[in-house]
């Protein structure tokens, strides 16, 4: 189980947390097509490497935070946001 | 007392020879001593035999008399594959042997010997493939060769198993000399230290080694037993490595818990298991009387058991010397001692019970009933496989070595090289040192990384270079396989011959031989076997054994039980404040997500009927509340229901369905306005918790600018439903402060008032049951009092409790929709009936694009009341709503229930848009085959679909 650092809470296991996965932008629903907006529903680039996620505090502070995770390693730099 | 198996008082021995034991092996009496192992008791008395092969069942005695040992699998009461060469003595153990019929020692399973050929490589793959319709007596036949002892299904003697979570600074796996200075070293310079021995106690090969070993080794562990910052656990196993640390050990020295899994989130690990013994391959090496010179020393060393009367001794290392040295010292007569390392071997050993004959590498042949092979050893870098290291394999060494290592994963002792004790101590020691300066920098990088600041307790230590001097390594010569062909893999009976058939069969790497032999996959999982097997693979492929590669080994190292893995239970079951009354009322429980309700109390059909006539009252505390406060609620409320939230007015409560991102309904619930900024928002019992995290998502993600402010209060506020027909009376009874007469408090809306003395109450005027009714939120420490005064007062009113399978009936009747109950995952908007609720027109809503194409759409299934023609049939829920003439499936019951109202059936169903017009009858498919007539309904409402009752 890896540590995920949480900017209130500090380093976590993963278990504390939720993965709310690849972060990805919203369209506009207001304009966008159902194509477009079921590759926001559905589609995610899935990379061996650096991914941008988004997790969930659960068990601590709840706070939805983002960090970049390299999904070969496991390494983890913290996004800052 | 002895036998003449157990030698004389020993210097070292581990056994107190005046604590008896008495158990039984296979129903006949046996004893042994206190810090015996069961296998060690029985070879003490004369036992030689303590198992049969896999699949030929041969007989097979000690071969490395440890944990690993394959032949010393055994089942101890109702406990099945205990393993006898680490287990110790229990007295009153009922020890048998496994895998034989009708016994040991007449074992009809024994006949495979003749027909073995038919059970050679990937036998499972060609023999019992065709004709296919034997395949069920097939079965029968492979099922009696899987190995392993009995379950009893009844047993409960296992005690609590339990599990632990652990943070030190260091883990060392091993306790020998290289782990037990690797510890001392850490805990030293400041690291919290946990120190795991697989053996129950520490000192490694020291323990059987000379006067000098073992004191050296009872030096170690006394420092170690004195550090205050050392933990020691004994006769417990590192079983895996996972990613940043994660380390599982299964601590067997409980002494209460028959095991624990101890999950350690830890700085450095620091692996030191030492080295294993390999066996050696030749015709008859699995014969009982062969041994590996670590058994024996084990043997006499730590047990004092004499293993044999003549021995042939084949050593290619330092410990096959001393070996030597042992055995002529337990007074055993040596007949040959083959040195390895000028070329001098073993060809054949015979006999039938027991080794009788050798044949040796010069052509003679020997009498003799024990054969000694020390012929190399295998890194087990398990581990270090789990850190993501390849090992590789050095010829001069003959065995595997670590290559690159993470930083925070260090390897000491016998698995990077070769030393005497106080080399490795040395590299022990410096290793420990390392490994403390990486835990310790670590732990003051995640200190720091709070923003809360925590100032770290101490200064991070400067970074230290790994300047360790290596272990050198010892020239050890190839011993793998003599001239003659033998068991690769006691466990699964696998041979040379039958490697070098598969590698002939074209399954040539050592993965797919792996799979197609099952060589390493029994019970020792490689540990003995992996080296030989691709030894053997590479002289049959003609390449260097460098170029085979090994399997990986992955968790666990040694078997976990199931027992060890489930620990404890520790899921919390949430009660309401009510929860102890409704059980001394008769209550019956329901396990209703992460809460016990009462189901009903006794008669469900009876409390429906009394909330129709009178009123009642039921406990919905678990209906998640969420306290909504700030100006842009509406804006967060219209962005989560598909509905209109902006121009609710203070006092009035409304009616919300949500929808995820993808237009199928996730949720629905009532949310009132208690005042300009204040809100009170409820969601479905099963979905409190992860709306709540819905909202926060939003809140924080997307819209960081709205200025609302969520708390849960679910639990704080204890909500009881008051329903029914005299619910106004009951309440004018109790509440105080606020106007209840239908004019001052219509229907949909929501009041703040004190109830039985109780201030601030939330009153909201609702209808789940479709009855007057009012929901009473009332902060919980009082909510008893509210109860019980409620039923009091109420008593000439006929006000009484009722239960959740009441409240279904109740609101089936009146065709109110649950979300994942009448809805599933692929139910989108329209389909659950919400119709014009829907507003397609708003900026935002969630899953909006989608909501749109949905309404365009005319093929989704629509949600329908339903009544059977024979109102005394209820459909099972689930059942399917099939064609008239063809099993086509057109729908299902998504819930059925007796109507006491009606005194027949009533359901709701979702079909296929094209029988939903009213009055159409489908069929029903019951459970029991039959097929019966159901009327689709004009209104979700069986009873009062105008709903004049609730309005009243």
């Amino acid at each position: 189980m890896i540590v995920v650092p949480c900017p209130n809470c500090g380093p976590r296991n993963a278990s504390d947390l939720r993965n709310c996965g690849e972060l990805i932008a919203r369209p506009d629903p207001n304009t966008a097509s159902l194509s477009e907006w079921r590759t926001y529903l559905y589609l995610r680039e899935n990379p061996a490497g650096w991914l941008t996620e988004t997790w969930y505090c659960r068990n601590g502070c709840r706070r939805y935070f983002t960090i970049e995770r390299n999904t070969v390693t496991n390494e983890i730099r913290e996004d800052g946001s | 007392m002895t036998s003449h198996y157990r030698l004389p008082e020993r210097e070292g021995e581990i056994i107190d020879r005046s604590a008896r034991l008495d158990f039984t092996w296979n129903g006949r009496n046996y004893s042994g001593f206190s810090g015996d192992t069961i296998a060690s008791a029985l070879a003490a008395s004369g036992v030689e035999v303590f198992s049969r092969g896999m699949k030929y069942h041969r007989r097979r005695g000690i071969l490395s008399a440890d944990h690993w040992d394959p032949n010393l699998i055994v089942q101890v009461g109702d406990e099945p594959n205990v393993r006898a060469g680490h287990r110790r003595l229990v007295a009153g153990m009922h020890v048998s042997a496994q895998n034989v019929w009708p016994s040991l020692r007449f074992d009809l399973g024994s006949l495979n010997q003749i027909v073995g050929r038919f059970l050679s490589a990937g036998f499972y793959y060609k023999t019992f493939m065709r004709p296919q319709f034997l395949w069920p007596l097939y079965q029968k036949v492979l099922s009696r060769f899987a190995p392993g002892g009995r379950i009893h299904w009844d047993t409960s003697s296992h005690g609590l198993y339990d599990k632990r979570y652990a943070h030190p600074d260091v883990l060392v796996a091993g306790g020998g000399p290289a782990g037990m200075a690797a510890a001392l070293g850490a805990a030293d310079a400041g690291a919290t230290v946990m120190l795991v021995e697989h053996e129950h106690q520490l000192g490694g090969h020291l323990l059987w080694g000379r006067d000098g070993e073992r004191t050296r080794a009872a030096e170690l562990g006394a420092s170690v037993r004195s550090h205050p910052s050392i933990e020691t656990l004994v006769n417990s196993t590192v079983t895996g490595r996972y990613d940043h640390n994660w380390i599982s050990v299964l601590d067997r020295s409980h002494p209460v818990a028959p095991e624990r899994l101890i999950r350690a989130r830890v700085g450095s690990l620091v692996v030191a298991p030492g080295l294993l013994e390999r066996p050696y391959v030749f015709a008859g090496n699995d014969l009982p009387g062969v041994m590996l010179s670590g058994a024996v020393r084990r043997l006499i060393n730590l047990w004092a058991v004499k293993p044999g009367q003549r021995a042939v001794v084949l050593s290619a290392n330092s410990q096959g010397d001393e070996a030597l040295d042992d055995l002529r010292d337990a007074g055993v007569e040596i007949v040959a001692a083959l040195d390895a390392r000028i070329g001098e071997t073993i060809v054949a050993a015979q006999g039938r019970r027991r080794v009788r004959k050798v044949t040796l590498g010069d052509g003679r042949t020997v009498s003799a009933d024990l054969v000694v092979v020390a012929t190399g050893w295998t890194a087990p870098t398990s581990l270090l496989n789990m850190a993501g290291d390849r090992p590789v394999y050095d010829p001069v060494a003959a065995r595997y070595f670590p290559v690159s290592l993470p930083s925070e994963v260090l390897a000491t002792g016998g698995i990077v090289g070769d030393g005497g004790t106080e080399e490795l101590v040395a590299h022990g020691t410096s290793t420990g040192l390392l490994a403390a300066n990486r835990a310790l920098r670590l732990r003051h990088a995640r200190r720091s990384a709070l923003t809360r600041t925590h100032s770290p307790d101490r200064p991070a230590p400067d970074e230290m270079p790994d300047n360790r001097s290596p272990l050198p390594r010892v020239p050890h010569p190839e011993c793998y396989r003599s001239t003659t062909h033998g068991m690769v893999d006691l466990s699964e009976d696998v041979s040379s011959k039958d490697l070098i058939q598969a590698a002939g069969e074209g399954f040539d790497s050592i993965e797919l031989m792996k799979r197609y032999t099952t060589v390493t996959m029994g019970s020792a999982q490689g540990k003995l076997e992996t080296v030989n097997a691709a030894a053997i693979l590479a002289e049959s492929n003609g390449v260097p054994l460098a170029d085979i590669g090994t399997t990986v080994w992955r968790p666990p190292f040694s078997p976990v039980t199931l027992g060890a893995l489930a620990g404890r239970i520790h899921e919390p079951i949430r009660r309401s404040a009510l929860q102890d009354w409704h059980e001394a009322h008769g209550a019956s429980p329901l396990l209703a997500g992460v809460w016990v309700r009462p189901d009903h109390y006794g008669d469900a059909q009876s409390e429906a009927e009394n909330v129709r006539s009178n009123a009642g009252l039921i406990d919905v505390t678990p209906l998640g509340k969420l306290d909504l406060r700030g100006p842009d609620v509406p804006k967060l409320l219209e962005l989560v229901y598909v509905n209109r939230w902006q121009k609710l007015e203070i006092g009035r409560v409304r009616y919300g369905a949500m929808v995820a991102e993808d237009g199928v309904v996730s949720d629905d619930g009532v949310t009132g306005r208690l005042g300009s900024d204040h809100w009170l928002m409820t969601t479905t019992s099963s979905g409190a918790g992860a709306i709540w995290e819905i909202l926060e998502d939003w809140l924080q993600t997307a819209h960081p600018e709205w200025d609302v402010h969520v708390t849960p209060v679910t639990g704080g506020l204890t909500s009881i439903n008051v329903a029914g027909p005299k619910s106004r009376t009951l309440l004018e009874r109790v509440v105080t402060g606020v106007d209840l007469s239908p004019e001052a408090f219509p229907y949909f809306n929501v009041r703040q008032g004190t109830v039985a003395t109780v201030e601030n109450c939330i009153i909201w005027r609702i209808g789940f049951t479709g009855e007057l009714s009012y929901e009473l939120h009332v902060p919980s420490g009082f909510a008893l009092h509210v109860w019980e005064t409620l039923l009091e007062v109420g008593a000439d009113l006929g006000v009484a409790p009722f239960g959740v399978e009441a409240q279904r009936i109740l609101r089936l009747e009146k065709g109110h929709y649950i979300v994942g109950q009448d809805t599933d995952g692929l139910t989108k908007a329209p389909s659950a009936g919400l119709g014009g609720l829907v507003k397609l027109d708003k900026p935002d809503t969630l899953g909006l694009p989608e909501l749109r194409a949905a309404y365009d759409r005319d093929d989704l299934p629509v949600l329908v009341g339903l009544q059977p023609v024979d109102g005394s049939i209820v459909p099972a829920e689930a059942c399917q709503i099939v064609a008239e003439d063809s099993n086509e499936i057109l729908g299902r019951i998504t819930s059925s229930r007796m109507s006491p109202t009606l005194g027949r059936s009533v359901c709701l169903g979702q079909v296929h848009p094209g029988l939903a017009t009213p009055g159409t009858v489908v069929t029903v498919l019951l459970v029991d085959g039959t097929r019966i007539p159901v009327t689709v309904m004009e209104h979700h409402a069986h009873v009062d679909p105008e709903g004049a009752r609730q309005r009243v």
